[in-house]
């Protein structure tokens, strides 16, 4: 079923339509930790604009995937494209182009927010004066522009996540990562950043992708890819993965995909 | 990417290290204390039972204190250096080595950038102490302190970059403080930092040996040359040479994926 799946939707994740080329292009990616295969023959794609949720339980491969796009890990099998560009010819382009929020928190709980933005805006070649000017639009955009001085330490969950969403965007990247960005949230708050990264995409233009294992994170008409024991089992919208796996539901279909005898190995 | 954004990203680095320094004002009193207690305290017993002839950089007789000093400032640096590496370990634990790495830089250019960081952040720790240490008797010429920046700045990277390379077979935290024992220890007591080497030699020649391949002696050796506004050609290609080598192997070693 699991084949089927991914083979029949294709077409509707953005495969080289011909009027909108692909931001991002997953191809045939593959990696193992040691003798254990984490990922098996990744392929899929992300359009400009879109939200794309990267679903998968735990243990899925989706922090390793992303480890992957974002160069923490050296690629093994495949390729990964941004705009064309592969990541394994040339990483810096790739990499200014990539944003990412990480599943722990990484801003720096000693330093102020203004602090941790400036560092990691240098990070990625920005000069003083655009430093400042984009922090105090991120903030802004985050509502969080009265916290510049405050220390991370003493801000809640949901501020800090949108502190690292305001830090992603900084270097105005094309593509944003965010694994598993809501975990350890409440409900407000989860569904409050979810939104505004809905919203990011629509107003600026920027690629989502969203790792999640919380099914209620996605809207029925996003791009799914579904991820399981480092294999994608299916690349549809959360509709057509239903329709096509007769379920009612996302939540159903997904139980009912990833439940381990029906995991081909 | 141009220079000016190579330079915006040292800054950057450079900025968070002071930063965190600042933040952190318990460990600029830990790395005065340590070595003002073996000023202090060691020192001034072996005063009575050590006697130091006149040997080079030094123009007479001079007291056990004077002796130790440059040893104790690479002291210092050494802490320093370890901490620093210790910070890598956390950072790579926490989450925040990531950040780091993200930036479309060369990786190399990053942990250079890093160590070089470091090294700056040791330099106001080492000139801290050197003045506490004029209150016990130690007075080395004023141009000496000038003359003693850069030989502390390469001593400072060469230890950055053993404690970096030293990090990168370490997957969690905790084992961390065990291997520093094996590193810190060692290469402080076996070196010319408390004893001339021809007193080690004295006690035997296999410590003698040791010390002499001890890149950590010829840190001690190039700080108490320059603090007196003296050059010692050997100490400083030594240290130029292993700097180069831990240099090339903390960045050949590093690798992020340790600890996953």
């Amino acid at each position: 079923m699991s084949t089927i799946l991914k083979n029949t939707s294709q077409s509707e994740t953005g495969k080289s339509s011909g009027s909108t080329p692909p931001l991002l292009q997953v191809i045939d990616l593959g990696f193992s930790y040691g003798a254990k295969q984490a990922l098996k023959n990744i392929n899929f794609e992300l359009i400009t604009g879109r939200f794309h949720a990267l679903l998968g339980p735990n243990g899925a491969g989706k922090t390793t995937l992303f480890a992957l796009i974002s160069r923490l890990f050296n690629l093994q099998e495949g390729d990964i494209l941004l705009d064309g560009c592969s990541l394994r010819k040339a990483p810096a382009q790739v990499l200014s182009n990539v944003g990412m929020v990480f599943q722990q928190s990484t801003l720096d709980l000693d330093l102020s927010v203004a602090e941790n933005l400036h560092y990691h805006a240098s990070l990625h070649g920005i000069g003083e004066a655009r430093r400042r000017q984009r922090i105090a639009i991120e903030l802004a955009r985050v509502e969080m522009e009265n916290y510049q001085h405050t220390r991370v330490r003493t801000l809640n969950g949901g501020h800090r996540r949108r502190i690292e969403i305001a830090r992603a965007l900084l270097h105005q990247p094309r593509l944003l990562l965010l694994d598993e960005a809501t975990v350890g949230l409440d409900t407000r708050a989860r569904t409050e950043i979810n939104k505004h990264v809905r919203k990011l995409c629509m107003n600026q233009e920027v690629g989502v992708l969203w790792a999640t294992h919380l099914i209620e994170e996605i809207d029925p008409n996003d791009p799914v890819t579904l991820l399981h024991k480092g294999q994608v089992l299916a690349n549809a919208n959360s509709l057509e993965i239903c329709q096509r796996s007769g379920h009612a539901n996302l939540v159903e279909a997904f139980e009912s995909l990833t439940r381990p005898q029906q995991v081909k190995t | 990417m141009n220079l000016l954004a190579y330079g915006h990203v040292f800054y950057g680095i450079l900025l968070r290290e002071l930063m965190k320094f600042i933040h952190q004002r318990s460990r600029f009193f830990s790395a005065l204390v340590r070595p003002l207690v073996w000023l202090a305290v060691f020192a001034a017993g072996f005063r009575a039972a050590l006697g130091i002839s006149i040997i080079d950089p030094y123009q007479t007789y001079i007291t056990y204190e004077v002796y130790i000093t440059p040893g104790l400032i690479a002291m210092v640096l050494l802490f320093n250096a370890m901490q620093s590496s210790l910070s890598m370990v956390y950072d790579r634990e926490m989450g925040s080595m990531r950040v780091l790495l993200m930036s479309p830089m060369p990786r190399s250019y990053l942990l250079l950038c890093k160590l070089m960081a470091s090294a700056i952040v040791s330099l106001p720790q080492a000139y801290a102490f050197l003045l506490i240490a004029r209150l016990f008797g130690v007075k080395p010429p004023l141009e000496g302190f000038f003359w003693l920046a850069p030989a502390l700045l390469i001593s400072a990277l060469l230890l950055g970059a053993l404690g970096l390379f030293i990090s990168s077979f370490i997957r969690q935290l905790e084992n961390f403080a065990g291997i520093m024992n094996f590193v810190i220890f060692p290469m402080f007591f076996m070196s010319s930092a408390l004893y001339p080497l021809w007193k080690m030699q004295e006690a035997g020649e296999w410590l003698y040996r040791l010390c002499v391949f001890n890149p950590f002696t010829y840190c001690v050796e190039l700080i108490r040359y320059s603090l007196y506004g003296q050059f010692n050609s050997e100490a400083l290609l030594i240290v130029l040479t292993s700097l180069i080598l831990f240099i090339f192997l903390s960045i050949l070693c590093f690798n992020p994926q340790r600890g996953h």
